[in-house]
């Protein structure tokens, strides 16, 4: 019963809110440049289907490269700040520069650093440094979070620092991992949208660049139906990693049990 | 009797400037189930693991005249991983000694067995009560089969009835197995439950205040905790430690 509310109500909700919607636009005679109606919006995307498709394309793999990256990195170097505690001091305050350092500033340099021709590059590495930080802070966290007295069984019995890591620290700093695998999924799409408005028009082609076109021209359904593909992603992005975190935790970790019930 | 382990001198200051212990002397013997009392931060599990080479004693020193034995360790807290399953928890020394999955999963079932987990292999630990749980923490310690089990207030947190009862059973696997032991507890009836000896410390800086060797019936149930000879060791106990304490 209770399963089954959690998807009708927001979707009854959805439903009568576009209703409305149409009725109000068609009612007021709201102009298409200020307020299109769903029923326009809808109709962009058959218009213009195929630049949708190549932008949201363009954008997923960006979206995908970068957090891919910023997994393989975030997790490689926290295992290096575990290891070894000046690694961690010498490195950590310009990590911190790097996640504090607002992207869309940073983006210029990179622009030009890369190459307009090669603007996929510069989106890849924007989207990558916000979404490596979480990823890094949180794993080191969890790795350095193993119990005390695990690790003092772990050395009685003569295991190696690879053991440690490998049996003892990695898997207890995944619920921390998986957390921030959520965060940053989210802001890699963020990250990537952003570089692209701060990178102009140029030559990219991703959703970020389909919206500011689009609004330049006054197509106002076509930033619409961008828009809403960006929260399908951002959303999908959300739920395949929520499910991949149950997969891996809930027989096991504190937090998947109430779930249960 | 032959001596298992003996600590001369040893002391131990922290980084932090806490001196834990002061020039302990401690002489185990080989077989024997030996207390360790003492006010709350006196240096108990300090000792436990100097005894064990997980800290490194400030003077003195450990030495083992027969050879350092195969050691288990068993904490206040189970200290299970909650992503391992019972069995996989019990099986982790042999697996660190690189002994083969097969024969260490045959050893660490028969572990669970001995403490009456048999049926319980495939659960986690969140799905085990708190003496099962301290169950299995025991089942890991002997599947390596150690010479020597270091226990820190194992029991501390279990209710009586568990605690009386998991107390009877380390009893009979210490004694089946011929491992010496040594125990931290709070417990003065515990201790006199338990100890072949109860050695009685003082407040920190930790040193032995008191040496006291019970004599045992071979065979101690719940009648036993009703007999004078079980409550005038307990007696004994509770009287050094109060002397200890006010000294
Ligand atoms: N790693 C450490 N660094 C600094 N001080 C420590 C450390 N471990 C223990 N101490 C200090 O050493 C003293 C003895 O600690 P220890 O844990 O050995 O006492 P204990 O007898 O086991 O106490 P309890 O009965 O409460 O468990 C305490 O004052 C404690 O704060
Ligand atoms: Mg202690």
């Amino acid at each position: 019963m209770k399963n089954w509310l959690t998807y009708t109500v927001p979707v009854a909700l959805g439903i009568a809110v576009l209703a409305l919607w149409e009725w109000a636009v068609a009612h007021y005679e709201v102009p298409r440049f200020v307020l299109p109606a769903p029923s326009a919006i809808a109709q962009s995307f058959v218009d213009d289907h195929a630049q949708l498709a190549a932008a949201t394309w363009t954008t997923f793999r960006i979206v995908i490269e970068a957090f891919l990256l910023a997994l393989v990195t975030g997790v490689a170097l926290a295992i290096l700040f575990a290891q070894s505690r000046i690694v961690e001091l010498a490195l950590y305050p310009y990590a911190v520069i790097l996640q504090v350092t607002p992207v869309i500033a940073i983006a210029p340099l990179i622009v030009i650093w890369v190459g307009y021709e090669h603007i996929d590059n510069a989106l890849l590495i924007l989207a990558w440094l916000v979404a490596f930080f979480p990823i890094l802070a949180n794993t080191t966290l969890g790795l350095r979070s193993a119990d005390r007295n695990l690790v003092d069984l772990f050395r009685l019995y003569g295991a190696s620092r690879w053991q440690i890591l490998w049996k003892l620290q990695l898997p207890g700093a995944l619920p921390y991992l998986l957390g921030a695998m959520k965060i940053s999924g989210g802001l890699a799409l963020i990250g990537a949208v952003v570089a692209e408005f701060a990178a102009g028009t140029g030559t990219a082609t991703g959703l970020g660049w389909t919206i500011t076109e689009a609004g330049n021209r006054l197509h106002i359904e076509t930033m619409f139906a961008a828009l809403a593909i960006l929260s399908v992603l951002g959303v999908a992005i959300f739920f395949l990693l929520s499910a991949l975190e149950w997969a891996l935790l809930h027989q096991w970790h504190e937090s998947a049990i109430s779930r249960r019930e | 009797m032959t001596s298992l382990v003996s600590l001369r001198g040893v002391s131990k200051t922290f980084d932090s400037g806490t001196q834990a212990i002061a020039a302990l002397d401690l002489e185990v013997r080989v077989g024997e189930f030996l207390s360790l009392v003492g006010p709350s931060g006196c240096g108990k599990s300090t000792a436990l693991r100097i005894i064990a080479d997980l800290i490194v004693p400030t003077t003195g020193g450990v030495t083992w005249p027969e050879g350092k034995p195969e050691i288990g360790f068993v904490f206040q807290e189970p200290t299970l991983m909650p992503w391992r399953s019972a069995l996989d928890n019990a099986r982790l020394p042999l697996e660190l000694k690189g002994i083969a999955r097969g024969d260490a999963e045959a050893r660490s079932k028969q572990a669970l067995a001995r403490v009456g987990l048999g049926e319980f292999e495939k659960a986690y630990p969140r799905e085990l009560s708190g003496g099962m749980k301290m169950r299995v923490s025991i089942a890991r310690a002997i599947a390596a089969q150690p010479k020597l089990l270091l226990m820190d207030e194992p029991f501390a947190a279990l209710d009586e009835l568990t605690r009386q009862s998991l107390n009877d059973d380390l009893l009979k696997l210490a004694r089946e197995d011929g491992i010496t032991v040594i125990f931290v507890t709070h417990s003065v009836y515990e201790s006199a439950y338990l100890s072949d000896r109860v050695v009685v410390m003082t407040p920190r800086p930790g040193r032995v205040a008191a040496d006291i060797a019970i004599a045992q019936p071979q065979n101690r149930s719940a009648a036993y905790r009703l007999t004078s000879q079980f409550t005038d060791a307990a007696g004994k106990i509770s009287a050094a430690l109060g002397h200890a304490m006010a000294a």
